[in-house]
């Protein structure tokens, strides 16, 4: 099975973070990047579906800048096969990421694409779902659990409830949630392997398609600071100030 | 013609608040945008959910009907909506941030090329929309440009719409849907089974983490305090991953969003995911018997202390205070 799995890199989720004074952004001076957590364990499950089937090749593909390369050789060393980096320096809204990977998937035909339910910088929650519309396939988000038999798919979702169960045949888009699986830390022949495997560089406006972006961030501003709390000393205090200060019981 | 569509979710027999929230936050859009508010309740019959909710104040409410409806798949929904949409002209389409608004509006985004805002926390007067991001550490304003635009609210940012007026006109439109396109199937839904109220309505909410060790300990330390509060339980991501709970009971940046009137955090250290999750509740209380864990940073009341000692003590003082 070929697998495509979309790759972006966000801030380690540790990051403080600190809006920049102009409203442009934030400060990127301290900020340690990585893999999406969630993409990881899209990788990570991709890896898994090859080893259990035998054969099969993951391709991943992130959008963004040279220096994403980084991220790229990171999942070429926990074991993916090849890469691909769409180098663009504009601003891109999530239907123009979505198009992208949709040329992307057009020219690789996957019989899976498997990525992130969102990143955790963006918080969008939509990259995927826009894939599978627009290449009119089957989709399961928030995927925490994936099988394969008799030419279908079956996905159990972590939905708001309870968990829902799926199936449908491929191709078709998966998204990952956290508990789907724990990935595995790259191997240092890993690392030494992901050296001589392919990182394909792609200009974005090479590919014909409309990248202007629909959606505009106009500015960032850091939310409002909540006053700060203090300690009480026993249960007691605590539920007594519940009922006659906060007024909550 | 700047139009809103709200589309409407029910589950069983009744609207849930979830859905009177996108229905307000609908109405405001509207108004903002010098349009109307319109409603959709899609299902194979829904005649009767559709005439309920005309009561809460859009100018019009759709039953959009089809067999293929009957449960929710986002190809069967995507097509549906989206053709709605193109007939009915509206400039955009609304739904709460709830697991079933995530999956199906990038859909409906995609198919009429138009973008889309995820889980807005407040509409601008001036076409801006206001979104969290990085896990709530920053407010972004954003702008949309086009013919339609997509846009889910987050359930916590808004108040849920009231009943209003004698009742707006309903509409039975048949769904189109490409029957033949369609591949994806319901195979079942395992509902976790609980009579407390749900955690994303709940005036109080009591979360456990990792600090109660055990899903045993949850049933017996921290559910006595939960049910002694009348309160909805969750969890952190932590109690999740380590089996003590089910997964639909998780706060958090990528789980649930609550801002209930009182929300209690037992034994969790308050990473900035849980954070994200429940810093907007009216009174933070934590107890945690590690001083520095970054959870009493937006406690209103931290208490550090055993949580085997403290929450049994709460449970006796809350009854006090019952009796007294």
């Amino acid at each position: 099975m070929k697998i495509l799995v979309p790759v972006k890199r966000v801030p380690d989720p540790a990051t403080t973070i600190r809006v920049l004074p102009d409203g442009s952004g934030i400060a990127t001076d301290n900020v340690k990047w990585v893999i999406n957590p969630f993409d990881e364990i899209a990788i990570e499950e991709a890896l898994r579906i090859k080893e259990k089937q035998g054969s099969g090749e993951i391709v991943m593909c992130s959008i963004g800048q040279a220096s994403w390369q980084e991220q790229l050789r990171t999942g070429l060393a926990m074991g993916a096969d090849r890469a691909i980096l769409v180098k663009s320096d504009q601003p891109l809204d999530t239907l123009a990421i979505a198009r992208i990977l949709v040329k992307v998937a057009s020219d690789e035909k996957p019989e899976l694409v498997i990525l992130g339910k969102q990143a955790i910088d963006d918080d969008s929650n939509q990259v995927g779902q826009m894939m599978a519309e627009m290449l009119r396939w089957p989709q399961a988000t928030f995927a925490s659990k994936i099988e394969f038999a008799d030419g279908k798919c079956t996905v159990t979702r972590e939905v708001d409830g309870g968990l829902e169960t799926i199936a449908f045949p491929l191709p078709a888009v998966i998204t990952t949630d956290l508990r789907l699986n724990e990935p595995r830390y790259a191997s240092l022949p890993g690392i030494m392997k992901a050296r001589k495997k392919e990182l394909k560089e792609i200009a974005a406006e090479s590919l014909g398609i409309d990248l202007a972006p629909r959606l505009k961030l106009k500015r960032l501003t850091a939310p409002p600071k909540r006053e700060a709390g203090r300690k009480v000393e026993s249960a007691a205090e605590l539920v007594g100030l519940l009922h006659s200060e906060a007024k909550v019981i | 013609m700047s139009d809103v569509l709200v589309i409407a979710e029910f589950q069983g027999d009744r609207f849930p608040k979830t859905t009177l929230v996108a229905v307000n936050a609908g109405i405001e859009l509207a108004r903002k945008r010098g349009g109307n508010c319109l409603a959709v309740v899609a299902g194979e019959e829904v005649g009767a959910p559709a005439s309920e909710l005309a009561k809460y104040g859009v100018a019009k409410v759709i039953a959009l009907e089809n067999p293929a409806l009957k449960n929710y798949l986002a190809d069967a929904w995507a097509d549906a909506i989206a053709g709605l949409v193109k007939k009915l002209g509206v400039e955009h389409v609304l739904a709460t941030a709830t697991a079933m608004g995530k999956d199906l509006m990038p859909r409906i985004a995609a198919r009429l090329e138009a973008p889309m805002a995820s889980e807005i926390v407040a509409i601008g007067d001036d076409n801006t929309l206001i979104r969290p991001m990085y896990a709530g550490n920053a407010l972004a304003t954003i702008e949309m440009d086009g013919p339609v635009k997509v846009v889910t609210v987050r359930a916590t940012a808004f108040d849920a719409a009231q009943p209003a007026g004698n009742g707006a006109p309903v509409e039975k439109i048949p769904a189109e849907i490409d029957s033949a396109a369609l591949k994806m199937q319901f195979v079942v839904f395992n509902q976790t089974k609980s009579d407390r109220p749900q955690l994303t309505e709940a005036r109080i909410v009591v979360s456990g983490g990792r600090g109660l060790r055990s899903g045993e300990n949850f049933k017996t330390v921290l559910e006595p305090l939960v049910d002694e509060l009348g309160a909805a339980m969750g969890a952190s991501r932590a109690a999740v991953d380590a089996g003590f709970v089910p997964n639909d009971l998780q706060v958090g940046q990528t789980g649930k969003v609550v801002a209930p009137e009182l929300y209690v955090a037992v034994g969790i250290s308050g990473a900035i995911q849980h954070l994200a999750g429940m810093k907007d509740s009216k009174t933070i209380v934590a107890i945690n018997k590690d001083p520095d864990a970054p959870i009493f940073s937006v406690a209103d009341y931290g208490l550090v202390a055993d949580l085997f000692k403290a929450v049994p003590e709460m449970v006796d003082e809350v009854k006090k205070l019952k009796h007294s």
